[in-house]
């Protein structure tokens, strides 16, 4: 039994501008001990999914119309406030991009490190303290026994990432969502802290959702990957088979749009046009106003995502029917 | 090197710490650009590469006079830009323009693009008014926009899109040299990559010469000629791009080009990463010796009293390292 299966989630905003389906029936599950990617470009819904199951989705204007996420036998969307409560920030913990804006600029590390811990567990502050202390020193910080009694301004951008990973990993969570915890990072910081997610993962056999938008992270990262596109999964396979033989059009242009790939003096590949307003209805496929191969059926007919192979699924009717 | 059009030499830029209200006194300096030489030629792309804090985002200011060189001098067309009479700076200003990181900040939210666009026009005299109109439309052509929209305002542009008004803006003078700090950073892998083709042509097309600041390296490689990869406050790699990722020599650059990501799950499964421990030192207080010292798998005790100069690395190579034949 997978630790987390969520099934047909649909977020939308209810604005004065309409309403945007945000996330419009996602399905996915994570087993023990294991990577899911998740990728998309900014829109594409990645980051309200893992908010809709962490409850951090304001309601309103957000509301989460139907869906399940069944996370060890309960129901996250539909459990009670005390039941949410005693699973979130303790089985399930989440890390977010941006660590400058993450932590709270008025209180020390250590008030803010051990607070899940003083909160989830029968401890004393010393206790909490001392593991708070232990939890810095596992994710690189020297000093920590001193260096908890910090700010988080004195820290540089890759120790406030490195903190708040401590923070979501001192509760010892099965689940760890982290939502493009790198992308503000330099590239040197960005290996050190994936590495040490990675450790930790060993370490600890917890499962990972990591979010990101560049392809490349997940590459060497994650053993499955799910592309999002207008609030909908498009391809779904593990890493090598996303990236040696992908099937959907979207997820080919977005690999033939990284730069490394290409020579120099060479243009890139272009996605042409926008990705789509989520706040007027899409008939047919979501993609298809920017496909190369979309046909008339292609903007009529809804795909689903179906599967091709026991690890590999795609939402693409051309593909599917084998015709590209 | 028969041409340089932007020649910087011994440039630094340091930034004074004050310490205490009442009685002010200097508690130290931040180093941000410290000693870099760079000679540029026409028509040539250069990419500025490193970790945040090393000083790419500072030169590229200093180049631009937005904030005053400690020392040191840049030379625009073989003229030095500190020695410079009033029309003459005008000129130079026209000349050399620039890119920024954040399209959501760096346009007005209160002005139109056309607004916008015309401005640099109109200060600068650059034609009748009579002509603006025109001229503004042509702008937005050459970079990808419908003139139609020319009396909208930022807010209603995606974040690619605004990133061309700025690219309009900056090329509505006629620039010779552009810089361009991360310009395509804060946005997704497809609209980034046609910003790319779009600064590419424009630079092919208009002889542009072109300083390309970024962190991605896989970006910077494909865009520039030559890649310099700057360590707190100087340059410690120069070279031809390809060369540099592909063959780095200074080992910076080597575990900076080993921490890139790629997409390709095979090779990232048995690939050796070098995974520098710690940040970078502060620029406040640099490391005896080589600044690279601290972190080199490679540093030995003379690292850390010999201040590297750039050495010959290969045929239009240097790179800062004292080990260069040894490892």
């Amino acid at each position: 039994m997978p630790l987390l299966e969520v099934t047909d989630l649909r977020t939308s905003f209810h604005t004065r501008n309409g309403v945007y389906r945000a996330v419009n029936g996602v399905s996915f599950s994570v087993d023990r001990g294991e990577t899911l990617g998740i990728v998309g470009e900014s829109g594409s819904g990645k980051s309200v999914t893992c908010y809709s199951l962490m409850g951090l989705v304001p309601q309103p204007p957000g509301r989460i119309e139907s869906g399940t996420a069944i996370f060890d036998g309960t129901d996250l969307l539909h459990c009670t406030p005390a039941e949410a409560r005693a699973i979130r920030g303790k089985r399930i913990a989440m890390i977010f991009q941006d660590p400058m804006t993450s932590l709270n600029p008025y209180l020390r590390i250590s008030e803010q490190l051990i607070e899940p811990v003083l909160i989830h567990e029968k401890t004393s502050k010393s206790e909490a303290l001392k593991r708070g202390v232990a939890m810095l020193t596992a994710v690189g910080i020297d000093d920590a026994s001193r260096r908890i009694h910090y700010y988080p301004h004195e820290f540089s951008g890759g120790m406030r990432q490195r903190v708040m990973i401590a923070m979501a990993l001192i509760t010892k969570p099965e689940l760890l969502i982290a939502d493009e915890p790198t992308t503000a990072l330099d590239v040197t910081v960005q290996a050190q802290i994936l590495e040490l997610i990675r450790k930790m993962q060993r370490e600890s056999g917890m499962a990972v959702i990591f979010i990101t938008h560049d392809l490349a992270v997940v590459s060497g990262f994650c053993d499955r990957v799910h592309v999002m596109y207008a609030g909908r999964v498009v391809e779904a396979a593990d890493t090598r088979t996303l990236f040696y033989s992908p099937r959907h059009p979207y997820t080919r242009a977005l690999q033939r749009s990284i730069p490394a790939l290409q020579p120099k003096g060479q243009e890139l590949y272009t996605i042409r046009g926008m990705p789509p307003d989520l706040s007027k209805p899409l008939p047919g496929c979501p993609f298809s106003p920017r496909c190369e191969f979309a046909t008339d059926r292609c903007r009529t007919e809804v795909p689903v995502l179906l599967p091709v192979s026991p690890t590999h699924a795609h939402a693409c009717l051309r593909a599917q029917l084998g015709e590209i | 090197m028969a041409d340089p059009i932007l020649e910087l030499n011994g440039v630094k830029t340091h930034f004074p710490i004050y310490r205490g209200r009442l009685f002010k006194r200097q508690a130290g300096t931040v180093k941000a650009v410290d000693g870099v030489d760079l000679s540029i030629e026409r028509g040539e792309v250069v990419g500025l590469v490193g970790e945040s804090g090393c000083g790419k985002s500072t030169l590229a200011r200093t180049i631009m006079q937005l904030v005053p060189a400690t020392a040191g001098t840049i030379k625009l067309n073989g003229k030095d830009l500190n020695a410079l009479s009033g029309e003459e700076r005008a000129i130079a200003q026209r000349d050399l323009q620039m890119i920024f990181q954040d399209p959501y900040a760096s346009l007005n939210p209160r002005m139109t693009v056309f607004a916008t666009l015309a401005e640099p026009l109109q200060v600068h005299r650059i034609c009748p008014p009579s002509q603006v109109t025109a001229r503004v439309g042509e702008l937005m052509s050459l970079v990808g926009l419908a003139p139609r929209f020319m009396q909208k305002y930022p807010h209603e542009f995606s974040g690619g899109q605004r990133q061309r008004i700025a690219i309009a803006r900056a090329l509505a003078l006629e620039p010779k040299v552009i810089i361009a700090d991360e310009p395509v950073s804060a946005l997704d892998v497809s609209i980034q990559a046609q910003i790319l083709n779009l600064l590419a042509e424009l630079g092919r097309r208009m002889n542009l010469t072109m300083v390309f600041i970024a962190h991605d390296l896989s970006v910077v490689k494909h865009i520039s000629d030559r890649i310099a990869v700057m360590y707190l406050g100087k340059v410690v790699e120069l070279g031809p791009a390809a060369e540099v990722i592909e063959r780095p020599r200074h080992p910076y650059t080597r575990a900076l080009v080993s921490a890139i990501p790629t997409p390709n799950p095979d090779f990232e499964k048995t690939r050796q990463r070098i995974v520098l421990a710690g940040d970078p030192p502060s620029p406040v207080n640099p490391p005896s010796g080589c600044p690279f010292h601290p972190r080199c798998p490679y540093a030995q005790d003379r690292c850390r009293e010999i201040v590297p100069d750039l050495y010959p690395a290969g045929p239009l190579r240097t790179a800062a390292c004292i080990r260069l034949d040894e490892i």
